[in-house]
């Protein structure tokens, strides 16, 4: 479709592609294919620094990979007292994890129930619902962070974990979801005496694992990159993320590059292996949301 | 004569009886649906009211409150809150660092999104590894983009990679960050958000784009259109309306919650130069512990994200189908 073919006369379509056909498919691929190497750039240029020594990155002469890889760099990181950065990826781990686990679980179960429970106020309760989608959670973070510290977690896991749980935007797509649930699944379930919950965990649970894993990967990865709310929330270097550690060492006074760059490679491994094996699901995911706020 | 007088109360009394328990069955019953009704929503409404409502309306009377230092309102001002943050330079300067970040980033976005979901879908060959690549930087933070370009691609020394590349054509490193004039950072914050956030907006518009029907591009070819220009222009263009529409909107409300990519490239003396709205909140919420005044502007902001959502619902008359 992105190809102008013009032919000179419509009254003699030629057989076969025609010249300007075959330029113009190869004009794509060239187009692709430089677009390519801009998209990856980025990944080289963490990887070259990450594996350079300091003296190879601050160098004015480009090299394109350093002549011996520097994987000592990685054992240096760990060992550096000034950047708490093993505790950060634990902290990154146990946040995402819970959080992913937690919000799938809770908008599931409120979804379900708005969509097949007849309760008088459903609709009500759905509309209340409806009106957090209207904020973004990141516009109110000085109110969540004022109940937050009124609650005293600040600098503590459950202030780090817990607000993230409540999410309107996951439940309202599973209720979309679980509107378009086949019904006489359900109602099968119920000829063999189950009620609500026995129908919601031993039929519509099994038979919703696409959706739950679409949403729960694009959660994790969500959970993962956040910053503002952890920065906000992770006030001790004991709780901070591994986004914070690294924004922490990105804005230090003293400069120590190579580290800084094999812990952004370190940082984004988790991701990249959820991306090779889940791409599928985080496609869907994100076709079915949008953009996750 | 007996049983009459008697049987006519007592089949009364039953049938009252019969009404009595329908009537407790249906009211058990109700019960019944509210309690499993509030089982499995209870969870999340708890968690909104606590972390949504509460919030919101604490913070609402906060910013009548001069509250320092203490989230506890100390003495009622009234809108003085808002009269100050509304002739706050600083402030109106966040907006306006939102609006041209938003030109910016809108149409760009928009633009290259499209093409990309354009180009990946017009080739054969290797489609799915296209589309892959594309989307691969959806999966990194802000942080590290940040990382990446603030010390690698757009550093100011000689080392970056942007100023090598300027070097080998035997022009002299430019300082892309923290120089005013011209503004290069724009360059800096406008290419980090686009390489992080163009493979969701190509995944929308290849969904548009596999909605299509096949048939019209067949029949407009019979009708005589030209392929290329003239069926994208009236039919590719005018069927991707809805994923359009979504694109724009998502990537206005994206833009005016930027903070993390502002607030790591822009750091130290540069937050100046461009500094959006939640980047400021931070700054008076955080650093000086003002709460009552950083209530008063996530309240002003809450209602400009409010009104720009219902304004385009109208405007665009979502949900009127529904």
């Amino acid at each position: 479709m992105a190809r102008s073919v013009s032919r000179p006369t419509q009254s003699q379509p030629t057989p076969g592609p025609s010249a300007w056909a075959i330029i113009s498919t190869v004009l794509c691929y060239v187009l692709l294919i430089i677009l390519t190497l801009l998209f990856l750039a980025p990944f080289y240029l963490i990887i070259r620094n990450g594996l350079a020594s300091e003296s190879e990155i601050t160098s004015s002469n480009w090299t394109f990979f350093p002549s011996t890889l520097h994987f000592e760099n990685i054992q240096e990181l760990f060992k550096d007292t000034e950047v708490p950065f093993l505790d950060g990826m634990i902290n990154s781990t146990i946040i995402a994890v819970l959080q992913t686990i937690g919000q799938i679980l809770v908008s599931a179960l409120a979804g379900y129930g708005l969509a097949r429970i007849p309760y008088r106020r459903a609709n009500q309760v759905f509309f209340a619902i409806l009106v957090t989608l209207m904020i973004p959670s990141a516009v109110i973070f000085v109110p969540t962070y004022v109940i937050v510290s009124y609650l005293g977690w600040v600098s503590t896991l459950q202030g780090l974990v817990v607000p993230g749980i409540f999410s309107g935007f996951t439940t309202f797509l599973f209720r979309q979801f679980f509107l378009g649930f086949p019904r006489e699944l359900e109602e099968a379930g119920r000829v063999d005496g189950l009620g609500y919950w026995g129908v919601f965990w031993r039929v519509v649970v099994p038979n919703s694992y696409g959706i739950i894993a679409a949403l729960s990967v694009i959660t994790f990865i969500a959970s993962w990159n956040a910053f503002l709310w952890p920065l906000v929330v992770g006030q001790d270097a004991s709780a901070w993320t591994v986004q914070v550690v690294l924004s922490n060492f990105l804005n230090a006074q003293v400069l120590n590059l190579h580290e800084l760059f094999i812990g952004s490679a370190i940082a984004i491994l988790p991701l990249v292996i959820v991306f090779f094996f889940l791409q599928r699901y985080i496609v869907e995911g994100y076709k079915q949301s949008g953009l996750k706020g | 004569m007996k049983s009459l007088n008697t049987s006519v109360p007592a089949e009364m009394l039953a049938s009252h009886e019969g009404e009595q328990k329908r009537v407790q069955r249906v009211r058990r019953r109700s019960l019944e649906t509210t309690l499993i009704f509030w089982s499995f929503v209870g969870p999340l409404i708890l968690g909104l009211t606590v972390f949504f409502y509460i919030p919101i309306l604490w913070s609402l009377i906060l910013s009548f409150s001069s509250a320092r230092a203490t989230i506890t309102p100390t003495s009622f001002v009234g809108l003085e809150n808002y009269r100050a943050m509304l002739n706050d330079p600083e402030f109106i300067k966040s907006l306006v660092t939102f609006t041209i970040f938003a030109a910016f980033i809108v149409p760009t976005t928009f633009a290259c999104a499209l093409g990309l979901a354009l180009l990946v879908t017009s080739v054969k060959l290797a489609q799915g590894f296209f589309r892959s690549v594309f989307f691969l930087p959806t999966a990194c933070s802000y942080v590290l983009a940040s990382v990446i370009w603030k010390m690698s691609f757009f550093n100011g020394s000689s080392y970056g990679l942007a100023n090598t590349v300027r070097h080998s054509f035997g022009l002299d490193p430019i300082s892309w960050i923290s120089s005013a004039n011209p503004p290069w950072f724009w360059l800096v914050l406008v290419t980090v958000r686009l390489w992080l956030q163009l493979g969701i907006y190509m995944i929308i518009f290849i969904a548009g784009l596999q909605e299509i029907p096949r048939e019209l591009y067949e029949a407009s070819l019979v009708d005589g259109a030209k392929r290329g220009w003239q069926t994208f222009r009236y039919i590719t263009f005018p069927l991707l309306r809805n994923a359009s529409i979504s694109v724009l909107l998502l990537n206005v409300i994206a833009a005016f919650q930027a903070f993390d990519e502002f607030f790591n490239i822009m750091s130290g003396g540069n937050q100046i130069l461009a500094r959006p709205p939640l980047v400021y909140l931070y700054n008076i919420a955080l650093n000086d512990q003002n709460y009552g005044y950083g209530s008063a502007g996530a309240i002003i902001l809450t209602l400009i994200i409010l009104i720009f959502t219902l304004f385009q619902g109208r405007f665009l008359g979502f949900g009127r189908s529904e």
